[in-house]
């Protein structure tokens, strides 16, 4: 539902509402640029273009990307720090690290021109977003290597709007701020968000706010989730998608539809396969997405597998803009776990938990073990303060209730443990859905 | 006027120490225990409790981040009589109310009974009216405590 007042603001009409056939001229010519650039600049592309038999002269227009070869997280590790460089050094403005879900830091450097093409992609999405240069932003993402806070900052300052730069934790500081300073809008991991919206609750702020957006990103999360936090604090709450190998936030970000995410392909053309293939998914199917970042000059990567998992639309958004959407993230090709057979994603455990309504909070954590060479699966679940029994009776029979829902959902058994409201570890980074004890390697 | 007093119950996770750190929360705020009943399942375990100051107990618990609730229960006092608990159970099956739970504790001359049902001033009624007597709140709070 668009609410009644609600006021589309497109940043950039002339790229964003852009016909099919103009954005694929515009990023053929770029992509034919940033193909001679990193053939001539890049190593390891000259060696993987030569490989496969491409020569820059090969690549006349879009169509042709399938011709050029992958990158992946490997090669990026394979080349750390610097080794996929496509200017000198001494020009690289900037780095930024990803915040290491995975393991090893991966580096990602920036020019100039890169660190405002960047600016400029979040900067659309907080328009998006219904912002402008009047409003004021507490970024409670983290500050430094992550890109999440810096990019929500240099966003603003696009903008023209203020910036709180905040960087996370201490929660009543949080709270503080934001009533003391005025804050319009806010900047964070969605768990964080339901968790700033539990804390504003219990201490009783929520009306002495002025917030009225929330951009929230670096993990997947739900339509069930983002309902929960905007009727809690009464805001509007937005999907902003990013890395930071491709830039960090603002490669995408759902409209106000709510009807995928919106990707900023003038700069980063995403391309959807099959998993585990490297051929093209068909529209609306769900594949890997893939990225190829048109502008970028101090790291251009050509089809550089993100490992998420979703499905693009083209149509044209009600919103008015032409960018195509891709679907809130299935999950990642690495965060699926393999349990007894079946693949199992985080996100499906949350919007069942969503699903219950009453008496579990979405907060929970899956653990998986192998017992006598079974997988195990316990999802540690939060009961809600006011679901709260004294009688074992009661909290048993929720219990079953939760363990069928979710076997229901998962296809598989799940030991369900309650714990008390508020010991899952609120995450104010990513948060921490998995424990896989099963030392599969 | 009701008699059923407040239980102040907490759950805990089944993990160590976690009955120690309520207990010494409770001890540092100087919140008496008057009786006490812990209940366990394979994963948690309900600790029960007739507490000298039940709301100040919650507060003080959920400030150190401990989930606790309070529950209207039945406190009776049992004559030290062969049958008599057995007299008064009669009463409130005949009355047809539910027990939930039950854990005795001793005060002075009489021993004494909590008693969790779906219907505690129900409860009351119904002992009262078949001859026995049920704690006040001021009373039962402060049982065995000497001044």
């Amino acid at each position: 539902m668009v609410p009644a007042n609600w006021v589309e603001r497109i940043r950039d009409p002339k790229i964003e509402c852009m016909s099919r056939d103009e954005m694929s001229v515009l990023q053929g010519k770029k992509l034919v640029d940033v193909v001679n650039r990193v053939y001539n600049n890049v190593d390891f592309y000259h060696k993987k273009m030569k490989e496969l038999g491409v020569e820059p002269g090969d690549i006349k227009g879009i169509e042709d990307i399938s011709k050029l070869p992958f990158t992946t997280k490997e090669d990026l590790r394979d080349n750390y720090p610097f080794g996929l460089l496509a200017i000198p050094k001494n020009e690289v403005a900037r780095v930024q690290g990803t915040s290491g879900t995975t393991g090893k830091l991966t580096l990602a450097s920036y020019s100039n021109y890169d660190v405002e093409v960047w600016g400029e992609c979040v900067a659309r999405c907080l328009s998006m977003a219904g912002l402008t240069k009047d409003d004021i932003i507490h970024v409670c993402y983290g500050y430094g290597l992550f890109t999440g806070g810096l990019g929500a900052d240099f966003g603003a300052k696009a903008l023209g709007a203020m910036a709180i730069p905040m960087s996370a934790g201490n929660t009543k500081r949080q709270m503080m701020c934001m009533e003391d300073f005025g804050a319009t809008a806010f900047a964070c991991t969605p768990s964080y968000a339901l968790h700033l919206a539990e804390s504003m609750e219990e201490a009783g702020v929520i009306d002495r706010m002025k917030i009225k957006a929330g951009i929230c990103g670096a993990e997947p999360w739900t339509e069930e989730m983002r309902h929960t936090i905007e009727e809690k604090l009464h805001v509007n709450c937005f999907d902003i998608y990013g890395l930071c190998e491709i830039t960090g936030p603002g490669v995408a970000q759902d409209c106000i539809h709510h009807s995928g995410l919106h990707i900023n392909h003038d700069h980063f053309y995403p391309e959807v396969l099959i998993p585990g293939t490297g051929d093209a998914q068909h529209e609306g199917e769900l594949g890997e997405l893939v990225f190829t970042t048109l502008s970028k000059e101090a790291m251009p990567l050509l089809r550089y597998r993100t490992k998420d998992l979703t499905s693009i639309d083209y149509s044209t958004c009600e919103c008015g803009r032409t960018t195509p959407r891709i679907s809130k993230f299935k999950g990642r090709t690495d965060d699926m776990k393999v349990i007894r057979g079946v693949n199992v994603f985080p996100t499906q455990v949350e919007t069942a938990l969503l699903g219950i309504g009453e008496g579990v909070a979405p907060h929970y954590l899956m653990i998986v073990d192998r017992i006598d060479n079974t997988d195990r699966l316990t999802v540690m679940v939060e009961v809600e303060e006011r679901f709260f029994s004294d009688e074992i009776r009661k909290l048993d029979a929720l219990k079953a209730k939760v363990g069928a829902v979710l076997k229901q959902a998962l296809g598989i058994a799940v030991n369900v443990k309650l714990v008390e409201p508020k010991t899952i570890e609120r995450s104010e980074g990513k948060a921490k859905r998995v424990i896989d004890n099963r030392n599969l390697v | 006027m009701s008699n059923t007093i407040q239980q102040l119950s907490v759950f805990l996770e089944n993990r160590e120490g976690s009955l120690d750190e309520v207990l010494a929360v409770l001890a540092n705020n100087e919140i008496n225990i008057v009786a006490l009943s812990l209940a366990d399942t394979a994963e948690y375990g309900m600790l029960r409790m007739i507490v000298s100051d039940p709301n100040k107990g919650r507060a003080v618990l959920k400030e150190n981040g401990v989930a606790a609730m309070l529950t209207d229960v039945v406190a009776l006092r049992v004559p030290h009589e062969t049958g008599s608990l057995s007299r008064a159970m009669h009463q409130i099956v005949e009355g047809e109310v539910n027990v939930e739970y039950m854990y005795a504790f001793a005060n002075g001359n009489d021993a004494s009974a909590v008693i969790k049902t779906d219907d505690p001033a129900r409860v009351v009624d119904i002992l009262k009216g078949s001859g026995f007597d049920v704690w006040e709140a001021s009373e039962a709070y402060v049982a065995n405590i000497t001044m």
